[in-house]
């Protein structure tokens, strides 16, 4: 950096810009030119924008029996239709909507869950860390696919929400660990002291104190539960314990696999949604190798 | 007004936290209201964990810390504390590392008045914080509205003390706050405590530098291993130190006009009279002091 802190001249007014500009604009600097962050991002971008605006253009539900059976793509069902005769394009938008809402449900509920749990732990310490960091472990080592599939078999409410509740409840952990292993560093810096000096609330000071300072942290952690969460969910639907009431793509695979659309050849059956999960969790992750490098220096390659 | 009494303060160390390290042992102090006391000692002589347990940032294994009648250990509640940190005030050793450093320094200007004075008008508020960067003698137009990285260390520090002063403090405990800045702005902050302690605050001064405890203090502390090894009037401990670790570290000075070879033959040339060091047999945890002369204790020798 030019302005080395205390340099004469550097208290000044040599300084026009303040540092906050200066880094917002800095990180936008670089973010405009990491090709990985402007696909991921694209991606990310366009098939969530489909999700929201297409089923808006698709009259009919996606599980209604509409059209000719077995159609290969053409103009009129643009990904063809099912053995059945359902518009396999209405059930791909639908299908997207519902795993961006499990992504967003799923991961939100376990950033929620983790990062409480993360901060509570690593700037309390002591005994109250102990505590918490034991619960951590011990859901940290459960099977959470088994547990997941015993609890989904047995409770009878199926739905987008009920599934992005389990997915959450059990993914926290890791976010968890990463969370208090930051907070722990930087609950040791003087200025947390200071704040507890100047009367602040516990809750307070994590928030304007130690937060803030790990932004980009969690932004990361936030990405990679989303793209857990959408993985979990398309193995659930996969296996049979998806929503039943409505239409994802982990449940459009599992329905072409059960209907042994790979043996029949009917392609556009189990593409659509295999490459829409690819497509979101791999631009997801691209997305966040593209982050990692904008608020990392060490990484940038500029 | 502050008392420490009996202090301990045990950590435990480890791999799981099976072994102990003393870092207080039984130390006993006072601090009156107008009087700057001392705490000198090397690194991990645990001089800052005492200051740490002052400001109730730990909380000791053992003895009581009483501010004006009350037990500072046992505050309970978040309300009791925030009073507390009314008249009890720290500054730190590192000034680059007590400011957030995503925010603007006098950020924490705003956070002593959303805490302790939410209905002070802006106009009355800002009259205060120039006043009191006046006191620290700083020019407002350098310091208000800059990043912690624009400031120099100096600067940054007494942002810290103006930040003090905000309050209605009485006790000041000042961690090493020299020891970072470079000398000439060294004598101002030192001249400022000075104006401090004529204000009839008490001071906590927490420093490994001989000739700083020396200049600034009415009464030194000198600690080893965690335990007091000689506490009196300044003037007597430095003149005439009667802990063998004292004499160690007042001859470890150096010493502009002579070299080590001099130092060392005056002193074989006369040895110091020998005072009686109080014991404790093995396993006791206390420290004892003995007083050798008016106000001038004596403590253990720990090996």
């Amino acid at each position: 950096m030019s302005n080395v802190a205390g340099a004469p001249g550097s208290d000044g007014t040599t300084e026009p810009q303040p540092a906050v500009e200066r880094r917002t604009s800095e990180t936008l600097h670089f973010a405009k030119r990491n090709p990985k962050l402007l696909i991921g991002s694209g991606i990310v971008l366009i098939l969530l924008l489909l999700g929201l605006i297409g089923p808006l253009f698709v009259d009919h539900g996606p599980n209604v029996y509409i059209g000719p059976q077995s159609q290969p793509p053409s103009a009129e069902y643009w990904l063809g239709t099912t053995t059945f005769g359902q518009d396999i394009w209405a059930q791909f938008v639908y299908g997207l909507r519902s795993t961006f809402m499990v992504g967003f449900l799923g991961g939100g509920i376990a950033f929620v869950i983790g990062t409480a749990i993360g901060f509570i732990a690593g700037y309390k310490g002591g005994i109250v860390d102990e505590i918490l960091n034991m619960l951590t472990n011990v859901v940290l080592v459960l099977p959470a696919l088994v547990v997941l599939i015993v609890a989904v078999a047995y409770l009878d409410i199926k739905g987008v929400f009920v599934q992005s509740l389990f997915i959450g409840m059990t993914s926290w952990p890791w976010a968890a660990r990463a969370v208090r292993s930051q907070a722990l560093s930087l609950a040791t810096r003087d200025y947390v002291d200071l704040a507890r000096l100047s009367g602040r609330r516990t809750g307070k000071i994590i928030t304007t104190e130690i937060a803030p300072n790990m932004s980009s942290y969690l932004v990361m952690s936030f990405i990679l539960l989303f793209g857990g969460a959408v993985l979990i969910a398309a193995g659930l639907d996969f296996i049979g314990l998806g929503p039943t009431d409505g239409v994802s793509l982990g449940l459009m695979l599992q329905n072409s696999f059960t209907w042994s659309a790979l043996h029949l050849g009917m392609w556009w059956w189990f593409i659509p949604p295999g490459a829409g999960i690819t497509a979101i969790v791999g631009s997801m992750y691209i997305l966040n190798v593209g982050l990692d490098e904008i608020f990392n220096p060490k990484l940038r390659e500029l | 007004m502050l008392e420490l009494s009996h202090v301990h303060k045990v950590y435990r160390v480890g791999a799981f936290g099976g072994s102990t390290l003393r870092a207080v042992r039984d130390v006993n102090l006072v601090v009156k209201p107008g009087e700057v006391v001392s705490l000198i000692g090397e690194s991990g002589s645990g001089k800052s964990t005492i200051g740490k347990m002052v400001l109730g940032l730990t909380k000791p294994s053992q003895g009581t810390i009483t501010f004006e009648g009350k037990d500072v250990t046992r505050l309970r509640g978040f309300g009791e504390k925030k009073e507390y940190y009314r008249h009890v005030q720290g500054v730190f050793q590192d000034p680059f590392s007590s400011f957030n450093p995503i925010f603007k320094a006098d950020r924490v200007f705003e956070m002593i008045r959303s805490s302790y004075f939410p209905d002070v008008s802006d106009a009355d508020w800002r009259e205060k914080v120039l006043d009191v960067i006046g006191t620290v003698r700083l020019d407002p137009a350098n310091v208000l509205n800059k990043y912690p990285h624009q400031l120099s260390g100096g600067q940054l520090q007494r942002l810290l003390i103006a930040r003090a002063l905000l309050l209605d403090i009485r006790l000041l405990v000042a961690d090493e706050i020299i020891s970072m800045l470079d000398a000439s702005t060294r004598i101002d902050v030192l001249n400022l405590l000075a104006d401090l302690k004529e204000r009839g605050l008490g001071i906590l001064f927490v420093t490994h530098d001989l000739s700083l405890g020396n200049y600034v203090s009415d009464r030194s502390v000198i600690l080893r291993k965690g335990a007091i090894a000689e506490l009196g009037p300044t003037r007597r401990v430095f003149e005439n130190p009667l802990h063998p670790y004292s004499r160690h570290l007042l001859s470890c000075v150096p010493q502009l006009h002579r070299t080590w070879a001099e130092v060392d033959a005056e002193l074989a040339a006369n040895p110091p009279e020998d005072v009686v060091l109080p014991t404790v047999s093995e396993g006791d945890d206390s420290a004892p002091l003995v007083e050798a002369e008016e106000g001038h204790f004596v403590g253990i020798d720990q090996r």
